[in-house]
């Protein structure tokens, strides 16, 4: 069977899931729908491990497969490209989309809109699919707009929650300011390289014509603008904010959308422009600093949240910032390889939050957690492993991919000192807040009520299933791109050599100059464990040996930290209440004054011109008309009173004129 | 042996008819009479084209009688149907009742 030549199915059998869930799943059982979508999904990745097993094969790893012409103007097909970077992508899609799914089954069992749930989730991975798979820019757009359109369905799931809404809405527009920046940033591609087609627009940026901009011109501008809408889907600073609020959806939509696929679209095409951004070191600079900003300012707010999920979320914001930091050095295997590893362990944290979150009730306060250690042992030792990966313990897949981005910022030619720095800061927070998590949630003394512990239980099969099979994952994924100076055979750091054909290597600089420099690699690799290590044991200290009163309060820093430096609170100054509200006022102040008053003004000048018209109608037309009238009255006085009316004596006249003519000739 | 009938007895005949006709039309009150005294105005005409037909030897008189009658049906037509109109209104046929077209 030929694979290759029905990855346009990958995208399509989630798609006739969503529609037969969304078309007829309200009259659906649960147990049908049960095996429907997580099957679409599955059959998806294995048409996705085929189709990527076989393109292994071949010798130029490109393969596309073309349905029809979309726009024929601009050369866009519906067409499906499968090179390494997008095989990545779908393995990664459907691989823990579909575990999700499966998660799911259990975790939504007693909601109701079981069906609409999972119509919703089949819906997004066709869109993410789509976004991986298309073939040209155009394409990706469409994915782009669709796996927005379903993170909005899916955080307001709960719909008659005001909150979930407003947070949907939060979202979707967020989304929205970053996707004109993707559209802008299209149109200029087009303009530039008269394509959208990736392996069109790479070719042509790749060629002679263009070489690399030192100064920031058009090409900077376009890969700013691209960057832009990158920083909407991938929630990077400015446009975080809707992220941390997402997680009012169901706990497997954010494992699903908000923390391992949809918010790693950005990073995806970025990588995907990977030749634009080498042509234009200038946003290239840009890219690696707001990635860093965003991961160290995301890691600082995540450190003193109360909630099991919030933490996580501006955890995914922190590491997506590595991302970024990663692309932003031009070290875009590494983006996605930790794109790849954190897939793992983050949809295994936030699975086993939402495991938590079950058995506490629908509780996600930690402070009134505790002790769940041996309750929910399946969750808490997954959760370990997956805590251990992010934290950056040797031998677990964050390590290698963190580790490895972190090195990046040191050895790239693009790197610099400070992205280092921000780098290795990142990882110790990295390592305090998600065992400070730990600790409060399965460590210590349970601070739940009664009630609640009475009924503390361990997830059912379907869901515990999902979080082993992830944290294996979360343990072996790293184990594909181990650094170079450990020596090892080909095969343990293949992740670089399979995406070597899709990143081209840097103009600027010709071939990467590997600072063979093996001394400070370990020596960065050891004071990065040294930070974990550290940031593990002060959390252990202050949430396991310190009591809750004896705690250190961080001082002024802790509300600052706990509102999320009112960053929330500045936008809605500056842009709800100030450019919205205020902009609001200045148009209704405008419409009630100038476009009102030239509505009433031509009113007043219509009012007047017809009183001026009507005296004239009354005096001069009616005056002219009557005063003919008049004259003919005045003319016809003495004779008009021979019209008597009685028409024998007109006959009369008649007569006696004929008379008097035919006499006139009988006298003559 | 009765005289022979001469063009000019149906002259004379025409002359009366036209001169009671016009009488009639001028001193009758009543609209059906007035409308009846027209017909013999008519018939006066006619019987003087079909004298001066049978006189001159050709037929364009007659056939100029045939499309009289026919115009005189449809006038009396017309004019019986602008009476009844007129009837149902003033509820009257006299004719110096109907006097308000006028200065």
């Amino acid at each position: 069977m030929n694979f290759l030549d029905l990855i346009w199915l990958i995208p399509l059998v989630p798609l006739f899931g969503a529609a037969l869930m969304l078309l007829f799943g309200r009259r659906l059982p649960n147990s049908v729908i049960s095996i429907i979508c997580p099957g679409a999904v599955g059959v998806s990745f294995l048409l996705s491990a085929g189709a990527v097993l076989q393109l292994a094969g071949l010798a130029h790893k490109v393969h596309e497969v073309t349905l029809f012409t979309w726009l024929p103007l601009m050369k866009v097909d519906m067409a499906f490209l499968l090179d390494p970077l997008s095989s990545v992508m779908i393995l990664v899609v459907t691989g823990v989309g579909f575990l999700i799914h499966v998660y799911s089954i259990g975790y939504m069992a007693g909601e109701g809109g079981y069906y609409r749930f999972f119509g919703y989730l089949n819906l997004f991975v066709f869109f993410m699919l789509t976004l991986v798979l298309g073939n040209s820019y155009a394409m990706m757009f469409v994915g782009w707009e669709g796996v927005g359109l379903c993170s909005y369905l899916l955080i307001g799931f709960y719909f008659n929650r005001k909150s979930a809404g407003d947070a949907g809405k939060k979202a979707f527009i967020a989304n929205r300011v970053g996707d004109a920046g993707f559209i802008l940033g299209m149109f200029f591609l087009y303009q530039i390289t008269d394509s959208l087609r990736f392996v069109d627009v790479n070719a042509a940026l790749s060629s002679a014509r263009f070489g690399v901009e030192h100064s920031f011109g058009l090409l900077s501008l376009t890969a700013l603008l691209l960057f832009i809408g990158a920083t909407g889907k991938s929630a990077q600073i400015p446009l975080y904010v809707w992220l941390p609020d997402a997680m009012e959806g169901p706990t497997p939509v954010s494992a699903l959308i908000h923390a391992a696929t949809m918010v790693t679209a950005g990073v995806y095409m970025v990588a995907r422009s990977n030749v634009l951004f080498q042509l234009t070191p200038d946003t290239s600079l840009i890219v690696a600093t707001v990635g860093a900003v965003t991961s160290i300012f995301a890691a600082s707010i995540a450190l003193v949240q109360p909630d099991i999920k919030k933490v996580l979320a501006y955890s995914t914001v922190s590491q997506l910032g590595y991302m970024f930091m990663a692309a932003g050095v031009g070290a875009y295997w590494v983006a996605i390889f930790h794109l790849f590893t954190h897939a793992f362990f983050k949809a295994l944290l936030f699975m086993g939050a939402g495991s938590v979150i079950h058995a506490m009730g629908g509780e996600q306060d930690m402070n009134k957690m505790g002790g769940l250690k041996d309750k929910i042992p399946t969750t808490f030792r997954t959760m370990f492993i997956a805590s251990l990966a992010i934290a950056g313990i040797p031998g677990l897949a964050g390590f290698f991919s963190k580790d490895e981005i972190i090195w990046q910022t040191h050895a790239s030619p693009l790197g610099a000192n400070f992205l280092t720095v921000i780098g290795l800061v990142t990882a110790a927070m990295t390592a305090f807040y998600m065992w400070r998590l730990m600790y409060l949630t399965f460590y210590g003394e349970g601070r739940m009520d009664e009630h609640t512990r009475a009924h503390l239980h361990e997830s059912p099969k379907t869901m515990t299933v999902p979080l082993i099979v992830l944290a294996a994952g979360s343990i072996l994924a790293g184990w594909l791109g181990t650094p170079k100076v450990f020596g090892m055979p080909e095969f343990f750091h293949g992740f670089e050599g399979w995406l070597a054909p899709v990143f081209v290597p840097l103009k600027a600089v010709g071939e990467v100059a590997e600072h063979a420099d093996h001394a400070t690699e370990w020596l960065m690799m050891f004071i990065s464990i040294a930070l974990a290590l550290g940031g593990i044991a002060v959390a252990y200290h202050m949430y396991v040996k310190l009591r809750r009163e004896q705690r250190p309060t961080g001082g002024a820093l802790y509300p600052v930290l706990l509102h999320k430096w009112y960053v929330d609170e500045l936008y809605d100054f500056l842009f709800i209440n100030g450019l919205s509200l205020g902009g609001g006022r200045a148009f209704a102040r405008f419409d009630s004054g100038v476009v009102d008053g030239g509505v009433n003004g031509t009113a007043w000048a219509t009012r007047f011109i017809s009183k001026v018209s009507m005296w004239w109608d009354t005096w001069i037309v009616d005056g002219l008309v009557n005063l003919g009238a008049y004259t003919v009255r005045a003319l016809s006085f003495p004779v008009r009173f021979v019209q008597s009316g009685m028409l024998q004596s007109y006959a009369l006249v008649f007569v006696l004129g004929l008379l008097a003519i035919f006499g006139y000739y009988w006298v003559r | 042996m009765l005289p022979t009938i001469t063009t000019t007895h149906y002259l004379v005949l025409s002359a009366a008819l036209l001169l009671i006709g016009t009488l009639g039309v001028l001193l009758r009150r009543n609209v059906v009479v007035i409308m009846m005294s027209i017909e013999l105005i008519l018939n006066a005409v006619n019987l003087n084209l079909v004298a001066f037909s049978e006189h001159l030897k050709t037929l364009n008189g007659q056939v100029f009688a045939i499309f009289v009658i026919t115009v005189a049906v449809a006038e009396a037509a017309v004019g019986l149907g602008i009476l009844i109109a007129l009837f149902r209104n003033k509820e009257t046929v006299l004719a110096d009742e109907i006097d308000i077209l006028k200065w």
